[in-house]
């Protein structure tokens, strides 16, 4: 059964790769295998554990918590959309969902990624944090609160457009501009890596795990 | 006419493969000689490449695509050994659980499905290597639905580990896999009063009061280290949002490549108590615990695509700047 398995994805791996040379039926055929299965997974996934394993088991335990029927309640409104005289109703559930998730992001957002970052970008200069003594910082550390501090700043101006890139002003945009390229060219390399590892993870499959080559 | 030369194509690559399944003696390794000869041809391929670029001869995407996957399967073959070098991050990430005591509790949430398994299942096996060597109780969970179910995977291996074996864990008693639950990050918000609430069960269907594992454990202030393995979304940001800014967890994270860029200021904030980026960060961890696992074997794959794709673009912008060139003079 185990090496039907790998017969089976090394028949899919191939069929998904096909696509390199050219769109063809063997690919979109795996294309739909997998589009059918990861339907069917997060339907089955979702419906044991959330209507079986939160609501139902929730509601009907020796202390029922009643609380979840607001959230059934909530569910079913959200579906009354594919009922079209009565498919207003669903704006109620969305507006809630819509309110409560802001409010939360808001909070987090705020301070995680504000408040935080903005005091870990303006460091002290030559010491390694705010009440540490005075030139106790390493150079290492001394420079990159320089440059934090300073692609942070530039590349704010790049995006001030109020004021005409031009002068000292179009000096600092241009730096922050190249900061900012720089920034996405740690990303786009590790973005590299990301893809590469899935290729290699897929190519090991197929020589090592189906054509046993590799050692 | 294309329909019967594509059908073609495709029944000699599947006849390959099967010759390579049936007739190829295995396993296939290439001694340092041949491996040189090999990147000496690929190395002059791509030389007669770039003069034909330049002479305006522009090649495919197949051609790319074709050097890219040569430049992944044959170091599989290669006996060449890459030096890896162990960076801060993945220092800070190894020392704060080398610092924790025995009988530490760690929280791992594997927040990620097959897809990402080749760069974050290297780092979840090294990590419960490291964990389990070292006595530490591990409690597991996921926000993404088949995340326990690569957590059982790199379990299992972990367990296999000599050093491991000796020590007789048990399910219950020293780790615990409480399962997936849906809900994102509102499931972190509630786990920062009660556990209980969001896993009532173990993936086996034990009851949580009856974990000896979870007995004195309630909520995120009970743990001592936790480590999430992400992919996206819920992942690493909702962690550090919710569980660290809020409830003080100390939070150590893998992260898939795509994903590692956005962590660094999180890191800087120390917010993030470590960090292992794609499959370098599983290799260097795979150095900092001494176990050379996966993620080492990929990274002379990684290493060689990375060349490929770099000399790729050099071709690129030279057939581009070419072209400007080509085009102002014709003006």
């Amino acid at each position: 059964m185990e090496i039907f398995g790998t017969w089976v994805a090394a028949f899919l791996t191939l069929g998904i790769i096909s696509f390199l040379y050219r769109d063809n039926p063997w690919y979109k055929v795996c294309e739909s295998i997998f589009v059918g299965i990861s339907a069917g997974y997060w339907f089955v996934t979702l419906f044991f554990d959330n209507i079986l394993g939160l609501f139902w088991a929730g509601i009907t335990r020796e202390d029922p918590n009643y609380m979840l029927l607001v959230g059934a309640v909530l569910g079913v409104m959200m579906l009354l959309r594919l009922v079209p005289s009565i498919g207003w109703i669903s704006r109620w559930p969305l507006s809630f969902v819509v309110g409560a998730t802001a409010g939360f992001y808001l909070i987090n957002y705020f301070s995680s990624n504000v408040m935080l970052q903005v005091s870990s970008t303006l460091l002290p200069l030559l010491s390694p944090g705010f009440g540490q003594p005075l030139f106790s910082s390493s150079l290492y550390d001394v420079v990159g609160n320089i440059i934090v501090a300073a692609g942070t700043f530039t590349g704010l101006v790049y995006f001030f457009f109020s004021k005409e890139h031009k002068g000292a002003f179009g000096h600092a945009a241009k730096i922050g501009i190249w900061t900012i390229m720089i920034t996405f060219g740690a990303s786009f390399g590790y973005t590299v890596m990301s893809r590469m590892s899935l290729l290699i993870g897929r190519m090991e499959f197929i020589f090592g795990n189906w054509l046993g080559m590799i050692r | 006419m294309m329909m019967r030369k594509d059908f073609l194509v495709y029944l000699a690559v599947l006849v390959v493969f099967l010759l390579l399944y049936f007739v190829i003696p295995k396993p296939v390794v290439f001694s340092t000689a041949v491996s040189s000869i090999i990147i000496g041809l690929i190395v002059l391929s791509l030389i007669f490449i770039l003069i034909r670029t330049i002479r305006g001869k522009l090649v495919g995407r197949r051609t790319v695509f074709l050097f890219v996957g040569i430049a992944v399967v044959l170091p599989f073959f290669m006996t060449i050994s890459q030096p890896i070098v162990l960076s801060p991050e993945v220092k800070l990430v190894y020392d704060s659980v080398s610092e924790l005591k025995s009988g530490s509790r760690v929280l791992v949430s594997f927040d990620y499905d097959p897809a990402s398994a080749p760069e974050l299942q290297p780092m979840a096996e090294s990590f419960f290597r490291l964990c389990l060597e070292r006595d530490l109780k591990i409690i597991i969970m996921g926000l993404w639905p088949q995340g326990p179910q690569q957590a059982e995977l790199a379990l299992q291996i972990a367990l296999q580990d000599p050093d491991v074996v000796k020590k007789n864990l048990q399910r219950g008693v020293d780790y615990v896999n409480l399962g997936f639950q849906t809900g994102n990050e509102f499931v972190i918000q509630r786990m920062g009063t009660s556990f209980k609430s969001m896993f009532p069960r173990d993936t086996r269907g034990v009851l949580y009061d009856s974990i000896p594992l979870l007995k004195d454990v309630s909520n995120f202030s009970n743990i001592d280290y936790s480590f999430n393995l992400s992919a996206g979304y819920p992942g690493t940001v909702e962690w550090v949002q919710v569980a660290v800014d809020r409830y003080g967890l100390k939070l150590g994270t893998g992260n898939t490549g795509v994903q590692a860029t956005g962590m660094y200021p999180y890191l800087r904030a120390g917010q993030l108590k470590g960090l292992l980026g794609g499959l370098s960060g599983a290799a260097e961890f795979e150095k900092a615990t001494n176990k050379i696992g996966q993620a080492t074997f990929y990274m002379l794959p990684q290493s060689f695509s990375h060349i490929i794709v770099i000399i790729f673009i050099i071709i690129g912008n030279a057939a581009y700047f070419l072209g400007e060139k080509k085009k102002k003079k014709e003006q």
